[in-house]
């Protein structure tokens, strides 16, 4: 069903994809520019307008304090634990950010929060996919790192709700990426899917098993990836420039944007070839140029890239698995392009790892598989399901700053859990539970989740009042709580002080301050895209009349176009989209003849030794058929 | 965790084979079994069922996992939030709670000390409290409840405490005895192996348990000093091996610290 259109969305890092389920294949669908990959980069341009993808990363380095990239870095994450990144990324935070409030970015004078900035990203890749079916997309499923937490997780759902777009499930990125691999194989097998992107890194051990997809153990590192190579290379390549040139560039965004995008493309040259020179023209014709071998290299990266063993390591053995039990290695995420990644994969699995997947893809991929599934399901999956697991243990804080486990990790969600808590005092009418995920024994050393403050306990002597709580993680690995009281089956009131995180109300003032966000909003903008359309003709015909060209129509040619135009000019302030298109294209048929009449002209007028600008043929000529279809760019 | 089950006058479970609960479809009217109907496929409200209730399983503790496997996706395949993502919003609550009680009914009876563990639960055990003998035994020693020892360990934990003390205080000092590690390494083989060999301790206790279920499926009075007696030796063992999974963790941590 059009309507019921779902589309399947990598966010990535780096790069984003949308992918949409085709005649039981997964296609991605490319953007305007007909590429598949939209940088994950968002910049504010001169006239303070929102720029996405591809056409925002001149920006980078042109006015770097308007640009920002890795957003999806900071995702669900508070002031005090992102330090380490802004040491590492050109992130600038909001000035005015109180304690415990969402970051805020700033790019030029305006200030977002990461799930707005994620949104633009999202919104930018639903337009592609509404462009690509001529029709309103308003439902997604959207990738996360398989080991993103609930906060994390969270902000990815609230930036699809900014963007216009219903989030029916978050799929944990190698878990998708499985579902594009195992599409054709219905044989059992045990896979393990390596996945290191741009900023996040995810192992996850699956058994296949008659189109079942059963994650058996997820573990990874939400802030390791190619970023963090780039940043190894920036570093050396500072210190040469302070060395060798004299030149402190640290504080210069645009030196640092120019010697990343050097970096990047060295590292990409490392993967293919022996050596690469780093070459970095900065302002003021200064040059850096060093020579870099694929062995400096890798002495270089290996730590980062061992970082991936640990959890590699611990996903097996919460497995119960060892290397020869796995049946194959497969590679996700473009930082398995270099070599090295490659060679410490086959020493942990003992064997060459799979990598006829296009690793840029395969994600998206696999969200679009992923969607039709929920959308009913086709021919290609209708065997198909997928048991996912949390990455995180669930706990509650006890006395004294311990953590009771209450959902262990690797559990297949959803999964829920109930406690019963009780009071301390003497008529005691509230209790507080502090719920945090992680492994490790103390609270303060996971993560905050959230503060549930249960009010509206009837007053009872101490340790009498049994109030049941109910955690449930959902099928999206996000947590749901709800109380009550047992002995009066009363539901508990419960105050939810997410950690991190924007709250409802929030989302709903930023999905009301962003333009286009739902379906009606697709078939505005289409009446507006259009109505541009119509006036960019209506003006070209007002010149062409006026040029020598209109004198070489018949009559009967010249009465048809100004009934056609007539016709246009009523339907144009009108709402109806279809009947404006349909005026459109009969009046572009009726002056095709025109349009080729005045381009002889032009032609002709310019070979007796005027310039095209005096030739009289109007704005029109510009493009190939001076009437022919505008560009619309939005 | 929802802990509703069927309890004689005696206050023990029930021990007859469970039959799923047969309602009617609340969509087609049909009768059909509990959790989804067979007829029209539609998820059923879930109903507060024990784990062994929900796959429709005796109280037996030996199971046969591969059917476990099987029934799990069957059920999953028919309960999943993905397979009613276009249900109306009651079915997706159902179609959530249920998975939900389904994974965790699955995670639960998979493992088998997980499994012993939850049917000392549901037969009333208290796990944190050690079993009647150990108490027993604890009154006798003196020693405080919860650290009571398993008898036949205590030699072996006393040498053991004694080399953890001593590498602990090695590594204050910056030191780094080779030969008390291999002491150690050693003393972690040897429990490991112990560890292991409970697993067919456990299976001689089940089948102990398992005897008591058929025999009163059959009709015959079973006392209470026997069923009993069959829960305390696993609870000896279910003991004995959170005692050793520690012993384990300590030495872990000491080692690598």
């Amino acid at each position: 069903m059009a309507t019921d259109r779902i589309i399947g969305i990598d966010l990535g890092t780096t790069n984003s994809l949308v992918a949409y389920m085709e005649n039981d294949r997964p296609v991605v669908i490319p953007g305007e520019d007909g590429l598949n990959l939209v940088p994950s980069v968002v910049a504010l341009d001169e006239r303070d307008q929102i720029i996405v993808g591809n056409a925002a990363r001149k920006y980078l380095i042109e006015t770097p304090e308007r640009a920002v990239y890795s957003v999806k870095r900071l995702m669900g994450r508070g002031v005090e634990d992102v330090q380490d990144e802004l040491k590492l990324f050109p992130f600038r935070l909001a000035d005015d950010l109180a304690a415990g409030e969402v970051l805020r970015i700033k790019l030029g004078n305006k200030s977002y929060t990461p799930p707005e900035l994620s949104a633009f990203i999202l919104r930018q890749l639903k337009r592609n996919a509404e462009r690509y079916f001529g029709a309103p997309v308003t439902k997604a499923v959207i990738t996360v790192p398989a080991y993103f937490n609930d906060a994390q997780r969270q902000a990815t759902k609230d930036a699809g709700r900014i963007a216009g777009l219903e989030v029916l499930r978050l799929v944990n990125e190698p878990t998708a990426a499985s579902l594009a691999y195992g599409l054709d194989k219905k044989d059992t097998a045990t896979v393990a899917v390596y996945d290191l992107g741009g900023g996040t890194f995810d192992i996850s051990i699956l058994k296949l098993h008659e189109g079942i997809f059963e994650v058996i153990a997820t573990n990874g590192d939400t802030h390791l990836g190619g970023d963090d190579i780039d940043n190894l290379l920036i570093a050396i390549a500072l210190d040469d420039i302070q060395g060798d040139l004299d030149l402190d560039v640290r504080r210069s965004g645009e030196a640092v944007a120019t010697i990343r995008k050097a970096v990047i493309e060295a590292k990409i040259a490392l993967s293919a070839q022996d050596e690469t020179i780093l070459d970095v023209e900065l302002s003021g014709g200064k040059r850096y140029q060093r020579k870099i071998t694929r062995e400096q290299y890798e002495q270089l990266v290996r730590p980062v890239v061992e970082r991936t063993v640990g959890p590699v390591r611990q996903a097996m053995k919460d497995a119960g698995l060892t290397a020869k039990q796995i049946d194959e290695a497969v590679l996700v995420g473009g930082s398995t392009r270099i070599p090295l990644v490659r060679k410490l994969v086959e020493e942990q699995f003992q064997r060459t790892p799979h990598a006829g997947l296009n690793p840029d893809e395969v994600v998206a991929l696999g969200a679009a598989v992923q969607a039709n599934i929920l959308s009913g399901g086709s021919e290609a999956t209708k065997e198909m399901l997928l048991l996912d697991v949390t990455p995180l243990s669930l706990g509650i804080e006890s006395l004294g700053g311990g953590v009771v486990k209450i959902i262990h990790r690797n559990s297949t969600i959803p999964e829920s859990a109930t406690e019963h808590f009780t009071t301390g005092v003497e008529g005691q009418t509230n209790v507080a539970i502090h719920v945090v995920q992680g492994e490790r024994e103390l609270a303060k050393d996971c993560r905050s989740l959230a503060r549930f403050d249960l009010k509206g306990i009837p007053p009872m002597p101490a340790g009498l009042p049994r109030i049941e709580v109910k955690f449930l993680l959902d099928a999206n690995g996000i947590l749901h709580v709800s109380a009550r009281e047992a002995r009066s089956g009363k539901e508990a009131e419960i105050e939810v002080q997410p950690s991190y995180g924007l709250t409802d109300e929030q989302v709903e003032g930023m999905i009301l301050e962003s333009f286009d966000y739902a379906e009606e909003d697709f078939q505005k903008r289409q009446v507006v895209e259009a109505r541009i359309e119509a006036d960019t003709i209506l003006a070209a015909l007002e010149k062409a009349r006026k040029g020598p060209a209109w004198e070489q129509l018949t009559s009967r040619e010249r009465d048809d176009i100004g009934k056609l135009e007539t016709g246009l000019k009523a339907v144009a302030p009108h709402e109806d989209y279809q009947a404006i298109r349909t005026a459109i294209d009969t009046l572009n048929q009726a002056t095709m003849r025109l349009a080729e009449l005045m381009m002889d002209t032009a032609v002709t007028t310019a070979l007796k030794g005027k310039t095209m600008e005096t030739a009289d043929v109007g704005e029109g000529p510009t493009s190939s058929h001076p009437i022919a279809k505008a560009e619309i760019n939005n | 965790m929802d802990d509703t089950h069927n309890f004689d006058k005696s206050g023990v479970l029930v021990s007859t084979p469970s039959k799923p609960v047969t309602t009617e479809c609340w969509s087609c009217g049909a009768m059909r079994a509990a959790h989804y109907c067979q007829e029209c496929g539609k998820v059923q409200p879930p109903a507060p069922v024990d784990y062994f209730a929900f796959f429709g399983l005796p109280y037996k503790l030996n199971i046969d996992t591969a059917q476990l496997e099987r029934d799990f996706y069957a059920l999953s395949r028919k309960l999943h939030p993905d397979i009613n993502a276009r249900a109306n919003d009651n079915e997706q609550e159902w179609s959530l709670e249920k998975t939900s009680q389904l994974n965790d009914a699955y995670r639960t009876l998979k493992d088998p000390i997980s499994r012993t563990e939850y049917l000392l639960r549901l037969q009333g055990v208290q796990l944190e409290e050690q079993s009647k003998a150990a108490t027993d035994e604890a009154r006798k020693s003196g020693a405080a409840k919860k650290q009571v020892v398993p008898a036949d360990l205590l030699e072996e934990v006393f040498e053991l405490n004694m080399q953890l003390e001593e590498l602990r205080a090695e590594k204050k000092m910056g030191g780094d005895d080779p030969s008390l590690k291999n002491d150690l390494q050693q003393h972690r083989q040897q429990l490991e192996a112990k560890q292991a060999a409970m697993l067919s301790d456990l299976s001689t206790a089940w089948n102990w348990w398992d005897a008591i279920i058929d025999r009163t499926a059959a009709g015959e009075a079973i006392s209470d000093t026997d069923r009993t007696a069959a829960l305390d030796s696993m609870l000896s063992i279910i003991n004995r091996r959170t005692y050793i999974r520690n012993l384990l963790r300590e030495i872990d941590e000491v080692l690598e610290s």
